[in-house]
C-alpha cells in the first residue's frame, strides 16, 4: 500500500518510543517551532560548546511523521561537529524537496532515510521538516 | 433517509465524483465545512457568462455591458430571497472573511459621533467559537480602537455558556459579532437571546452565517440580526465571491472600506461622495462570473429545497453519530446529540494524530479536514491539538459514512492502537 511508504517501522517506533524527548535544563539555546497550518510545535534544546553538538533534546505535540522526524534528528545531531549537523540537516532539506526521487544517503542520515517517503505527500514535508529546522535555527542561534 | 432526496442522483450532477482516488477507491467527500464541491449547473452558469455576456458590469453603453450587468444584478437578486432580504441589502464581496473585515474597517472608520464609532470603554462581544475570520478582524478593531473584546465561554460539549450574557453584553457593547454555527463542532448557536440582550443595550449583531446559510434556511428578517456574511464557495458556489448582508439602514449611514470606481455618487480632484449601498461597497469591477456561479448555486440549492437539505443532513449526522457512538477508542468533540447541530462531527483517537487519521482515511478515498480547523483558541480551550473533521452536504449519503468508519477502523489496525 502506498501508505507503507509514507509509515515506515522505524518512523512508528520513533513515534511510539521517541528519544531525547525531555528538556534537558541547561543548553546554549532554545527555540520554539510551529506549524501554524496543523498547529505542531516542539520546543528544542541544544546545548553546542566548542564547535560539538553535545546534546539536543526536545518537548512537543504533533504527528508521527513531526514527532519521530524530531526524535530522529535529535540523536542523529549528538556528538556531531557543528558544521557536520549542519550538513546534514542540508541533506535531510534536499530528501524532502526530492519528489520520491531520491532514497536518502544512509551514511549521512541513518535513520532518516526512513523518511524519505514523505518527500511524496507534499502536505506532510512541513510535518518532516519540524525539528530538523529548529534543530538549524538553535544551532545558528549557539553559533552568534 | 429524506424522502425524495437522492445523494446519489445529485452526485450525477458534479464532475468530480468521477475522479478516482488513491488506492483507486471512489471520492468520499467529508470536507464541505471547507470548500463544497461544485455542480455543473454552476460551472456551465460561469462559462456561459464569459461566453455571452462578458463585460465589466455597470460600464458603457454596449449590449454586452448590459448583458452583464443585468445578470450581476440578478444575481443579487437570488442571493437577496435567499436571504429573504432587500435587493440593495446585499453586497457581493470576494469571501466571507472579506465581508467581515470589511464591516470591521467600515465601523473603524466611522465618524466619531456615528453609531457605529468605537472607543475606548466600548465593547466587541464574540465567543470561544469563532472562526479565525469572525475572531481577527474584531481584535485587530478592539486594539485600534481601544475598545475591549470580550467573549462567551463554550461547556464540555461545545454548547455557549449564556449564563453571564447580560454581563457581557451589557451597555458598554457595541457589536456582536457570532458565528450561527461552530466549523469546528457543529453548534448551533442560540441566537434568539443574544440578538435579544444585544438589540436591549443598542448593540449590532453580526453574524458568521458560513456553516449555516449553505445548510438550512436564514430568514434575515426572523433572525432579526443586522449583519450577516457568507461565502459562496461553501453553498456548491465558485471561489472569490462572498456576501455581505445588512440592514440598508445602517449600509447608508456607515462608511466603506475599499474605494475607488463605481462606488461614487460624484468626484471632484480632493472629495468624493459616496453611492448608496450596495454599490457603496462594491468598489472596483466585481466578480461577475462568480456572482453569477453563486447565484446558480443558490438556484440550484432552492431546487432541492432548503428544507429537504436540513433534513437530509439532521438525518445523516443522525446515523453518523450512532455510527462513531459504537467505535471504541474514538471520541466525538461537541455536541454528542443531533439536537442544534449541524451536519460536522469532529473527532479524536486515543494514540493517532488527526494528521495521521486524515493521511490513512485519504488511501481509502475519504477527504476530511485535520487539524485545528482555523479555531485554534478553540483547541487550546478543549485541551486537544486538533481534530478530525468530517462534514457533510447534500451530495452525501450513508454509505459515504460507512467509508468513513470502516476507514477510521483501518487507521486504528495501521497505528496498532
Amino acid at each position: 500500500m502506498e501508505l507503507d511508504s509514507l509509515y515506515q517501522e522505524v518512523i512508528l517506533d520513533h513515534y511510539k518510543h521517541p528519544l531525547h524527548k525531555k528538556l534537558s535544563s541547561d543548553f546554549s539555546a532554545q527555540v520554539h517551532h510551529v506549524n501554524p497550518s496543523c498547529g505542531d510545535e516542539i520546543t528544542l534544546n541544544v546545548m553546542i560548546k566548542n564547535g560539538l553538538v553535545e546534546n539536543v533534546t526536545w518537548e512537543g505535540v504533533g504527528c508521527s511523521i513531526s514527532q519521530a522526524s524530531t526524535s530522529i534528528a535529535a540523536d542523529l545531531m549528538i556528538g556531531k561537529s557543528l558544521a557536520d549537523a549542519l550538513t546534514t540537516v542540508d541533506s535531510f532539506s534536499q530528501l524532502m524537496s526530492s519528489k520520491g526521487t531520491d532514497a536518502g544517503d544512509e551514511d549521512i542520515l541513518e535513520d532518516g532515510v526512513a523518511l524519505a517517503g514523505v518527500s511524496k505527500f507534499p502536505a506532510r514535508i512541513k510535518c518532516a521538516l519540524l525539528g530538523w529546522m529548529a534543530f538549524k535555527d538553535a544551532a545558528l542561534q549557539s553559533k552568534e | 433517509m429524506t424522502p425524495n432526496f437522492s445523494p446519489a442522483e445529485i452526485r450525477k450532477d458534479f464532475p468530480i465524483f468521477s475522479k478516482t482516488m488513491r488506492g483507486g477507491n471512489r471520492l468520499v467527500y467529508l470536507d464541505s465545512g471547507a470548500t463544497s464541491q461544485k455542480p455543473r449547473q454552476v460551472l456551465d452558469a460561469e462559462r456561459n457568462f464569459y461566453e455571452q455576456h462578458n463585460a465589466a458590469v455597470h460600464r458603457g453603453a454596449h449590449l454586452l455591458a448590459e448583458e452583464a450587468s443585468i445578470a450581476y444584478e440578478d444575481s443579487r437578486g437570488v442571493l437577496a430571497k435567499f436571504l429573504n432580504a432587500n435587493d440593495d441589502e446585499v453586497i457581493f464581496t470576494k469571501s466571507a472573511t472579506e465581508s467581515i473585515n470589511a464591516l470591521a474597517y467600515s465601523f473603524g472608520n466611522s465618524a466619531p459621533n456615528s453609531r457605529f464609532a468605537l472607543k475606548s470603554g466600548d465593547r466587541i462581544v464574540v465567543s470561544e467559537l469563532e472562526h479565525h475570520a469572525n475572531l481577527i478582524p474584531w481584535q485587530q478593531l478592539a486594539k485600534r480602537t481601544g475598545a475591549e473584546l470580550v467573549w462567551f465561554s463554550i461547556d464540555s460539549e461545545g454548547r455557549l455558556d449564556l449564563s453571564n450574557i447580560a454581563e457581557l453584553i451589557n451597555e458598554r457593547a457595541k457589536v456582536v459579532a457570532i458565528t450561527h454555527q461552530s466549523n469546528v463542532l457543529g453548534t448551533i448557536v442560540p441566537l434568539d437571546e443574544i440578538v435579544k440582550q444585544a438589540h436591549n443595550v443598542g448593540a449590532v449583531v453580526v453574524l458568521d452565517a458560513c456553516q449555516s446559510a449553505p445548510h438550512f434556511a436564514i430568514d434575515v428578517k426572523k433572525l432579526d440580526i443586522d449583519f450577516l456574511a457568507f461565502s459562496g464557495h461553501k453553498a456548491l458556489g465558485p471561489t472569490g465571491i462572498g456576501v455581505l448582508w445588512g440592514r440598508s439602514e445602517f449600509l447608508n449611514q456607515m462608511e466603506p472600506f475599499l474605494t475607488g470606481g463605481s462606488m461614487i455618487e460624484s468626484v471632484t480632484m480632493s472629495e468624493a461622495k459616496w453611492a448608496p449601498s450596495p454599490k457603496r461597497f462594491e468598489a472596483g469591477v466585481p466578480n461577475m462570473a462568480q456572482a453569477v456561479g453563486f447565484a446558480a448555486a443558490i438556484t440550484y440549492l432552492n431546487n432541492l429545497g432548503m428544507e429537504n437539505v436540513a433534513n437530509h443532513e439532521r438525518d445523516l449526522t443522525a446515523y453518523a453519530l450512532k455510527k462513531f457512538s459504537e467505535l471504541r477508542g474514538v471520541e466525538v468533540i461537541g455536541p454528542k446529540g443531533n439536537k442544534e447541530r449541524g451536519s460536522v462531527i469532529s473527532f479524536t483517537m486515543a494514540d493517532i494524530h488527526p494528521h495521521d487519521v486524515g493521511q490513512v482515511l485519504d488511501q481509502y478515498g475519504v477527504a476530511v479536514r485535520t487539524g485545528h480547523h482555523c479555531a485554534w483558541p478553540l483547541m487550546k480551550k478543549l485541551g486537544i491539538v486538533g481534530t478530525t473533521r468530517a462534514s457533510f452536504y447534500v451530495y452525501n449519503d450513508e454509505a459515504d459514512v460507512d467509508v468513513l468508519i470502516d476507514s477510521i477502523e483501518q487507521a486504528q489496525k495501521y497505528f496498532k492502537v
